[in-house]
């Protein structure tokens, strides 16, 4: 494991200075193209400020007395929000060094505590993102993750509960491998949808989101409900031996589920920039026609990439129950699937970018949660600046004009454009 | 006298780019302006300034000494500036007499259109500039020389005086060429005034009253064809000088490497564009197939290399029948392909240029091993590719689209020349290169040739048929209508058959010349 840690931030760094060697010469404006995401996320929190403050009736009435009021008032209300979120996602940073300084290990654990729930949030959005990022790169656009992840948590949940009398060592990774399958066949059948007959894979993987629905609830209330459950759609609960662990005791929930995450990521990343496979789905999803002409099959790379990604969106719903869970119940995903597509862009499609972006969510979600309780800001603030940043994500030029940036080459927001059916 | 266009100090710049550099020019009433430069040297960015496209960072236009803005094309046709774009601006379902009025319609009382008015209006342009159309035509059935008549009236109705050619020429034959030229005369003797852009010295040195060179965006030179000869206008045009005609020695034909026998190919909506052809090429020959673009030329080429599927017939390549083969199996064979468009075929365009000099055989020894790409033996080949073949990019990691239109062109030719093959196929390898790009890839294709390799290449640029090919093969409406060896015929004679016109007795030729001439 710490081999390969170790490995990943070396492909990290590598990611990073092959980014500064391409400024010099392409004039890339500052960060590269890390830029507009940085700068959409910082203006999604301005935005989301804003909103804090003009939805708060004490900032009205402060106003009322004085403007001087008025904006203090403001800027507090702001201020014990975002410091609620950063607490709540991050953990109390007096709290952290108390921690650290005294002995009591429990304590440590608890201060960190936050830190850690955020990257259990952010493990499903690893997968997720990773699904959605490897659709676009090969020129799909997956939107059926979310399907796909209930289908392979459905199949993921059906191994861990019904086999009994494995090793933790096989049926671990035995539950987790049907999620994958699942998953994958879940994207199978709209990849070869695609490839044989033409048809969309956007309108095929939203039709197979809702065949999966439907499909988990029939399951969960019937062949797969729990038998004392009282007709709650709710599955058994998975045998010991099916758990991927936690590291710690209850209430944290950090498990090794985000390690796994870490890795597929950086496999993932090998197989698109290091293999012949990967250099095959990136040239049809790039450009189909050059693919053809230098003599890859199309219909292959579709129906591939279709299946690795619902592997992936697969593997985001068995993590969830094999580790965080346990059985599966029907608000199994808060929208995971449809998350993930936003994360994949904010992240460019890359790994490393994914990987990032999913931290983001997990974290900026975590965060909320505590939001709510301590300044009584609704969570769904939270949904709104997600949904500011992924707006100036996908429309860069709005980001661009505010902070007089440098408009890039036309091929180099092709990849996204690929994948949303704008392929020239 | 005041010219009745000028321009004075025109700049623009884009970022990184400047794209005019101070710009003088005058255009007198009645004469023919050539603008002659390379791809990218400007020529399109001081036009589309002119035509209200771009608005110029510094500068001024003056219409007849008058200082005038345009902030659109409507400005420029208000004063008087109007432009035949390279590609038409025609609706093919429309009539004549609807796409000329278009914009600028003749109504009645309450609104209709008035035709009428307006196909009279037309007659009597089409009359008085000898600019022969009917009004009640429908575009889609009209030639493409035809069509652009039909674009100089668009001008001419809207009493535009100024007229702009873009690249006029690009897709007529030359007998169609040579009927522009002389509407253009008959333009400017009417008191018309042309600037006319191009990067083809034979026409400005068949057509042009004065030329203005320009360079990097900036004027290098003004001459007249009087005083200039092809060789010192390219020259200016590159910056060095050029050599314009390659030598060509003898083709010693070995074997046949590719036979077509009674191809047949459909498209899509089942039309016949390649109709029963027949074809030879041997090693150490080329084999130039002429046509006006869109006579079967594509299909043709796409039935050989395995990319679209022949409806009947047989294809042969280095003795083995290919017609089923996929195009992995026919590169392998040996054979090697630069695609007509290489942006949408030939490049893929985000990716750094040394994956695309190994787009076609990036899955074999040594640049793969089994799964695992080499990433430092692609990195090797191509800096020696990029050295070999004088491909002008900052480094191997530069993605191909962000390279000139040339060096990419450069990229393909580099990976498919260096491949050790027996057969090539050259679909339009110029196509919209500047000058001394295009006698780097005529050098290398002819080089290709004396090593053995058999080559077909297809082209409608004649002048680049008939300077490179051995023998010549003319294609007209999806037919091989003869196949002439190329010694001692002139371009007269293949531009006949290019119209689909079997001249009864060859122009300045032998008999042993015409090889084969079937209807």
């Amino acid at each position: 494991m710490s081999e390969q840690k170790k490995d990943l931030g070396q492909e990290i760094l590598k990611e990073i200075n092959q980014d500064q060697k391409q400024t010099e010469h392409t004039k890339k404006p500052f960060l590269g193209n890390a830029a507009i995401p940085l700068l959409a996320i910082v203006t999604g929190l301005i935005i989301g400020a804003l909103l804090i403050a003009v939805t708060s009736q004490s900032v009205y009435a402060a106003f009322g007395e004085s403007i001087g009021k008025g904006f203090s008032q403001a800027f507090s209300e702001i201020g014990t929000a975002y410091k609620a979120l950063f607490t709540g996602a991050i953990g109390d940073p007096i709290r952290m060094i108390n921690a650290v300084k005294g002995d009591d290990a429990r304590e440590i654990r608890q201060a960190f505590n936050p830190f850690l729930e955020s990257l259990v949030q952010s493990t499903p959005y690893i997968f997720a993102g990773l699904a959605v990022a490897l659709g676009f790169r090969s020129g799909l656009f997956n939107i059926g993750v979310e399907g796909q992840l209930f289908i392979g948590a459905a199949c993921a949940t059906f191994v861990g509960y019904s086999i009994t009398g494995l090793p933790a060592w096989i049926h671990m990774p035995l539950a987790f491998l049907a999620g994958a399958l699942g998953g994958a066949f879940w994207g199978f059948i709209p990849g070869l949808l695609k490839a044989k007959t033409g048809g969309h894979e956007v309108i095929n993987t939203i039709m197979m989101n809702w065949i999966a629905f439907r499909l988990t609830e029939w399951l969960l209330s019937g062949p797969m409900t729990r038998p004392d459950s009282g007709g709650m759609p709710i599955s058994p609960i998975i045998q010991k031996t099916a758990e991927i662990p936690q590291f710690f005791q209850a209430p944290i929930r950090f498990h090794l589920g985000f390690f796994i995450a870490l890795v597929v990521a950086y496999l993932i990343w090998w197989l698109l920039f290091k293999t012949t496979w990967g250099l095959n789905l990136r040239t049809v999803g790039t450009n189909p026609r050059a693919a053809r002409y230098a003599g890859l099959s199309t219909t292959k790379s579709i129906i591939l990439a279709m299946s690795l990604s619902g592997a992936l969106a697969g593997m985001a719903g068995a993590v969830q129950v094999l580790a965080v869970n346990r059985s599966m119940a029907l608000g199994l995903s808060s929208g995971y699937g449809f998350d993930s597509i936003a994360l994949a862009l904010i992240g460019n499609t890359h790994p490393v970018g994914v990987v990032l972006a999913s931290i983001l969510f997990g974290t900026l979600r975590n965060g909320a949660t505590r939001m709510m309780v301590v300044s009584s800001i609704p969570i769904d603030i939270v949904d709104v600046v997600q949904a500011i940043i992924l707006m100036f994500v996908a429309a860069p030029a709005i980001i661009r004009s505010i902070y007089h940036l440098r408009k890039p080459k036309q091929e180099e927001e092709q990849i996204f454009l690929s994948g949303w059916g704008g392929q020239s | 006298m005041t010219p009745i266009l000028e321009l004075k100090g025109i700049t623009k710049r884009f970022p990184g780019v400047l794209a005019n550099d101070h710009i003088d020019l005058s255009l007198n009433k009645g004469e023919i302006l050539a603008l002659l430069g390379e791809n990218g040297a400007g020529k399109s960015t001081l036009m589309n300034i002119l035509y209200g496209l771009y608005q110029p960072d510094e500068g001024e236009i003056l219409v007849n000494g008058e200082k005038v803005t345009c902030n659109s094309p409507t400005d420029a046709i208000n004063h008087g500036i109007g432009m035949v774009h390279q590609h038409f601006m025609l609706i093919p379902v429309f009539t004549v007499t609807e796409n000329v009025m278009l914009g600028n319609e003749a109504v009645k009382q309450a609104g209709f259109l008035d035709r009428k008015k307006a196909a009279d209006r037309i007659l009597e342009i089409s009359n008085h500039y000898n600019l022969e159309v009917n009004p009640d035509d429908y575009i889609r059935d009209l030639p493409v020389g035809v069509q652009q008549r039909v674009e100089i009236i668009k001008l001419l109705y809207r009493e535009a005086e100024i007229l702009i050619f873009d690249e006029p020429t690009a897709v007529l034959t030359p007998q169609e060429a040579d009927e522009l030229f002389k509407i253009m005369r008959s333009l400017v003797a009417q008191g018309k005034s042309i600037i006319f852009i191009t990067h083809k010295l034979r026409e400005v040195m068949d057509i042009a009253d004065r030329v203005m060179v320009i360079r990097r965006g900036a004027v290098v030179g003004e001459t007249t064809p009087a005083e200039a000869d092809k060789q010192s206008l390219a020259a200016m045009m590159v910056g060095r000088a050029v050599d314009l005609e390659v030598d060509r020695t003898e083709s010693k034909p070995g074997d046949l490497v590719c036979s077509v026998e009674n191809l047949t190919v459909v498209d899509k909506f089942q039309n016949i564009v390649v109709d029963g052809v027949s074809l030879e090429v041997y090693s150490g020959e080329i084999v130039g197939i002429a046509g006006v673009q869109g006579n079967g030329q594509t299909e043709l080429v796409n039935a050989i290399t395995g990319l679209q599927k022949s409806l009947s017939g047989k294809v042969t390549l280095l003795g083995e029948d290919v017609t089923k083969f996929s195009p992995r199996q026919i590169t392998e064979l040996g054979s090697a392909h630069v695609p007509e468009d290489r942006q949408a075929d030939g490049l893929v365009l985000p990716f750094p240029v040394a994956e695309n000099l190994v787009l076609c055989t990036y899955y074999k020894q040594p640049y793969a091993k089994g799964v695992l790409l080499q990433y430092p033996v692609i990195l090797k080949n191509a800096e020696k590719l990029i050295e070999d073949f004088d491909i002008r990019t900052p480094n191997a990691f530069t993605s191909v689209g962000s390279l000139s239109g040339g060096n990419q062109q450069k990229v393909i030719i580099a990976r498919e020349l260096s491949r050790p093959i027996k057969f090539l196929i050259a679909s339009q390898p110029t196509r919209g290169l500047d000058v001394g790009s295009i006698e780097y890839i005529h050098k290398r294709i002819l080089q290709k040739r004396d090593e053995g390799c058999g080559v077909l290449l297809v082209s409608p640029e004649l002048d680049e048929i008939m300077e490179l090919s051995d023998r010549v093969a003319v294609m007209y409406r999806g037919k091989i209508i003869a196949v002439v060896a190329n010694k001692g015929i002139t371009k007269e004679y293949i531009g006949l058959l290019m119209a689909g016109v079997v001249p009864e007795k060859p122009i300045q030729s032998d008999e042993k010349t015409v090889v084969e001439a079937t209807f």
